[in-house]
C-alpha cells in the first residue's frame, strides 16, 4: 500500500531535530516531523514559584505546551484549551520517569514547547523536543524519551501519521518509551481497533523510535561537539 | 547587576557599546521568509540573538459596524515564557501589548493594508487579518524585530480561497495586496547618547526609548516613546533622522 | 599498572567490557561499561551489571572509576564553592542574595567578618541591595536553604570592573589544574579576574576584551586537546613556549575541581588535591 505521501507503512516522515536553538534557556531543541515543528526550552532547577507548591523530596517538572496561533490551518485562539492542558499533563508523565527529579528536592524544572507549525503527531513532537532539551540542558536522566504515533490506514497500522492521514486513520495511538528497557511512559489510544492491531501497532512505534532516537542523540551531539 | 549596569552606562556616556557596535549600528538581521506554510504568510526575524516568529492567518468574519466596508487587522503578541527566564504563563503582559499594538499602529496608520479591499460583503462578510507575534528569544528590541517580520509575513501573504461558505487554507491564490513597508527604528537613550537596537543589557538600563516606523518615503507613521527618562528636542530629531536612514537599510531585508 | 589491568581484562572477555572510549560524548541513558568490574563515578549511574550516563558529556575514566565530564548544567550550590551573587533583598537579620542556582542564598549577619550592632547600623550600609558580592558557600541544608559568608579570605564586594557569564559546566576548566588556566589569563592579560563557580566571571583592569576572548575560548572549546596552547596563543599571538612536550592534562570531571581563584591568593585556594569519589558505594 502507498500512503497519501507515497511513504512506507512504517516510515516515518522526514525528521530534522536540533539542539541548543533558544539561546537564552538552559537547554532547547527544535523538532520538525514533517510539517509539524515543535520547539522546546527548559529552565532549572530554579526556584519554585508559588512557594508553596515546592515537593519536598524532589524537583517538580513543570510542562506546558501551547499551540501557537497560526500554527494550524483555522488560527487557534492563544492561551489554554482543555486540549492543550491535558497534552501538558500527558507530556509531563511521559518526561517524568526518565528524569533524576529525586536530586533537585524543592526545585522546578520548566519545560515550556511551543507548536509553530502543527501537522498531526504534535504531543510526540513534543515530547522528542523536551527530551532532547532536558538533556540539552545537562538534567540527569536515566534515558532520552522518544515518541512516535501510529495509526491504520486501511489495512496497514501506519507509523508517524500527518493531517491527511489523520482524517482517515481509524486510530491515533501516541506512545513514548526510553528505548533502552522499553518502558513505555505515554500510550493514548482513540480509535476502533482490535487487540491484536493494538499491539502489532505499539510494536512497529516502538521498533521506530530506534531510528528517532539516533537522530536525537546526533543533534546533542552535533551542538556540543565541534568537529 | 548593578555592576553591570554601571559598567555599560560608563560605555554609553562615551558613546560606546557592551558589543562593540557603533551609535547607530543594529545587530546582525537575517530575515526568512514563509517558514510556516500552514499560515497564509510569515516571516522570522534574528536580530543578534532575538528571533522572533510572526505568521499571519486569514478569516472571513463580521465588519466592525462603524466600519461596514472594511476588513479587520487584528495584531497580536506572545512573549511566550519558552524565550526568557522572565516570562512567565499566563495572559499577556503589558509590555507584549504595547508591543502589538506599536506593530499593529505601524500598520495600520502607514496605510500599507487597504482594509477596504478586504471587504467581501458590505456589513455582512469581510476578511479578518491576524498578525500574530511569537518570540522566541528574547534579547532587547523586540520592536523592530517583529514590526520588520510582520510586514515581511504580510508581503508573502496570499489570500486563502472563500466559496462563500467555507474557507480553504489549502488553496490560496491571490496575493494580499501591501501598499507600502513601514519599518520601524528604536532608538535608546542611554547615559544622555543615543543608540540604535538596544540588546537587552541596553534595554535595561535605558533611559526612554523611541520607536519610530517610517514608510518607504520616508514620512513616519508611528511614534511610540517608552521609559520613564524625558527627551529633549534635539534627542527626539536625532531618533527621526536615524528611523529614516536606518529605516532603509532594513526595508532591503524586506525584499 | 592498576590502570591498565582492568582493561586487559575486558579485553581478553569475548565482549569487551568498555563500550565507550575515553572522552567519548554520550548521552543520558547511553550504557558506557558492562562489568561489575568498575565503579560508576560523578555523573553515572549503576543498573545490573551496567554502568550508564546520567548527563549529558565526555567519557572520563579513571583506573575503574567511570565517570562523566559535564558539558553542561544549571549551577547547584555545594560546600565551600566561591559564588559571584548579587544583593536582591535585605532582611531583618542578613541579606538575601541571588546567585543565579536553583535558589536565593542568605548571608547572615554571623556571615560577616565585621561586628554589626543592627541597633546602630542600617545593613544596607554594609551591603545595599544591587551591591555584587564574592562569597563561600558555608551550608548546605537543602537546595532551597543555602548560606554564604564573607568570612573566607577571599570574599569580598566587588566595587567597579565588569562581569562575564559562562556555562558553570566550563568553570573548573577556565581555572584549570591548580589555577594554571586562570593564572595564564591573569598573567598574560593583566586582569585582575574571580570566578564564581556558579558561572559568572568578574574582571578589571589590564586587556579586559582580550581576557573575555580567552574565557569564552576555553567554554567553547573546553574539550578539545591541546587547550592551554590555544589560549596561549591567542593571548600572546605565538605559540606557548613550553618547558617540557607534555601532553594535555585531562579536566577532571568534578564540578569542583579547584575552588574558584581570586587574584591575590590563586596560588594557595588551589593547591587541594583533586580525588573522585564514586557516587554509589560500590566497595
Amino acid at each position: 500500500m502507498k500512503r497519501s505521501d507515497g511513504r512506507k507503512p512504517d516510515e516515518l516522515r522526514p525528521v530534522v531535530i536540533k539542539a541548543g536553538v533558544v539561546p537564552n534557556a538552559n537547554g532547547s531543541a527544535m523538532v520538525q516531523m514533517g510539517r509539524t515543528i515543535a520547539i522546546a526550552a527548559v529552565y532549572g532547577p530554579r526556584e519554585m514559584f508559588p512557594r508553596h507548591k515546592k515537593i519536598p523530596d524532589r524537583a517538580a517538572l513543570e510542562t506546558v505546551y501551547a499551540l501557537v496561533p497560526f500554527s494550524t490551518t483555522d488560527r487557534a485562539r492563544p492561551g489554554p484549551s482543555r486540549r492543550s492542558k491535558e497534552i501538558c499533563l500527558v507530556i509531563r508523565e511521559a518526561l517524568e520517569p526518565a528524569i533524576f527529579l529525586e536530586e533537585f528536592p524543592k526545585t522546578c524544572i520548566n519545560v515550556y514547547i511551543d507548536i509553530i507549525q502543527a501537522d498531526a503527531g504534535t504531543r510526540t513532537a513534543a515530547i522528542n523536543a523536551a527530551s532532547v532539551a532536558l538533556a540539552d540542558a545537562g538534567i540527569p536522566m536515566r534515558d532520552l524519551v522518544t515518541s512516535v504515533a501510529a495509526g491504520k490506514v486501511g489495512k496497514d497500522i501506519v507509523l508517524d501519521i500527518d493531517m491527511t492521514e489523520e482524517d482517515i486513520t481509524k486510530c491515533d495511538l501516541p506512545i513514548a518509551c526510553m528505548l533502552r528497557e522499553k518502558k513505555i511512559t505515554l500510550l493514548q489510544m482513540d480509535g476502533d481497533l482490535p487487540v491484536k492491531d493494538v499491539k502489532e501497532a505499539m510494536k512497529l512505534a516502538i521498533k521506530s523510535c530506534e531510528e528517532l532516537y539516533k537522530k536525537q542523540k546526533e543533534a546533542l551531539k552535533e551542538r556540543w561537539v565541534k568537529k | 547587576m548593578m555592576l553591570q549596569n554601571q559598567y555599560i552606562l560608563n560605555l554609553a556616556s562615551k558613546g560606546l557599546r557592551i558589543d562593540k557596535r557603533k551609535q547607530d549600528e543594529f545587530r546582525k538581521t537575517e530575515v526568512e521568509k514563509n517558514p510556516i506554510d500552514k499560515a497564509e504568510g510569515s516571516a522570522r526575524v534574528r536580530m543578534g540573538k532575538t528571533d522572533v516568529l510572526v505568521g499571519v492567518k486569514m478569516e472571513v468574519g463580521e465588519p466592525f459596524p462603524d466600519k461596514q466596508d472594511e476588513g479587520t487587522l487584528i495584531v497580536n503578541a506572545e512573549f511566550s515564557p519558552l524565550a526568557s527566564p522572565k516570562f512567565e504563563t499566563g495572559p499577556p503582559r503589558e509590555d507584549a501589548i504595547e508591543l502589538a499594538r506599536v506593530v499593529d499602529r505601524g500598520i495600520r496608520e502607514s496605510g500599507a493594508i487597504d482594509t477596504k479591499k478586504l471587504c467581501i460583503k458590505k456589513g455582512e462578510k469581510v476578511w479578518m487579518v491576524f498578525i500574530d507575534i511569537q518570540i522566541l528569544n528574547h534579547d532587547g528590541n523586540l520592536m523592530d524585530a517583529a514590526a520588520l517580520a510582520a510586514i515581511t509575513a504580510l508581503l508573502g501573504t496570499k489570500i486563502p480561497e472563500y466559496d462563500g461558505k467555507m474557507v480553504n487554507h489549502e488553496k490560496r491564490t491571490k496575493k494580499l495586496h501591501v501598499l507600502f513597508k513601514p519599518v520601524p527604528v528604536t532608538t535608546v537613550k542611554i547615559a544622555g547618547n543615543m543608540f540604535v537596537d538596544p540588546c537587552l543589557d541596553e534595554e535595561n538600563i535605558m533611559g526612554a526609548r523611541l520607536t519610530v516606523t517610517t514608510k518607504d518615503d520616508g514620512n513616519m507613521c508611528s511614534l511610540q516613546k517608552g521609559g520613564s527618562e524625558p527627551l529633549v528636542m534635539e534627542e527626539i530629531e536625532k531618533a527621526l533622522d536615524l528611523a529614516v536612514e536606518k529605516g532603509k537599510e532594513l526595508r532591503k531585508l524586506v525584499g | 599498572m592498576a590502570e591498565e589491568k582492568p582493561a586487559e581484562k575486558a579485553e581478553s572477555k569475548a565482549e569487551p567490557a568498555l563500550l565507550k572510549k575515553e572522552r567519548e560524548f554520550v548521552v543520558p541513558g547511553e550504557k558506557i561499561v558492562k562489568s561489575m568490574d568498575y565503579l560508576p563515578g560523578r555523573n553515572c549511574f549503576r543498573e545490573g551489571d551496567s554502568i550508564y550516563a546520567k548527563r549529558l558529556g565526555l567519557v572520563f575514566i579513571d583506573s575503574r572509576v567511570i565517570s562523566l565530564i559535564p558539558l553542561n548544567f544549571a549551577y547547584i550550590p555545594k560546600f565551600g564553592d566561591m559564588v559571584i551573587g548579587e544583593v536582591v533583598d535585605i532582611q531583618e537579620n542578613g541579606w538575601v542574595v541571588d546567585i543565579d542556582s536553583s535558589c536565593n542564598a542568605y548571608l547572615p549577619l554571623s556571615g560577616v567578618r565585621e561586628f554589626i550592632d543592627t541597633t546602630k547600623t542600617r545593613l544596607s550600609r554594609v551591603y545595599a541591595v544591587g551591591d555584587l558580592i564574592y562569597a563561600k558557600v558555608s551550608q548546605v541544608t537543602d537546595p532551597d536553604r543555602v548560606q554564604i559568608s564573607m568570612k573566607d579570605m577571599m570574599s569580598r564586594k566587588f566595587r567597579g570592573g565588569r562581569l562575564v557569564s559562562i556555562n558553570p559546566a566550563k568553570v573548573p576548566r577556565l581555572i584549570g589544574k591548580q589555577g594554571s588556566m586562570i593564572k595564564l589569563i591573569k598573567d598574560k592579560t593583566g586582569c585582575r579576574i574571580s570566578v564564581g563557580q556558579n558561572g559568572p566571571v568578574w574582571l578589571e583592569g589590564g586587556k579586559e576584551d582580550m581576557a573575555i576572548k580567552a574565557i569564552h575560548l576555553v567554554e567553547e572549546e573546553s574539550y578539545i586537546d591541546g587547550l592551554t596552547d590555544r589560549v596561549s596563543e591567542l593571548l600572546t599571538g605565538k605559540p606557548q613556549e613550553k618547558p617540557a612536550v607534555k601532553p594535555e592534562e585531562k579536566p577532571k570531571p568534578q564540578e569542583k575541581s579547584a575552588p574558584a581563584v581570586n587574584v591575590e591568593h590563586s596560588s594557595t585556594a588551589v593547591q587541594r588535591k583533586l580525588n573522585i569519589k564514586p557516587e554509589e558505594e560500590g566497595k
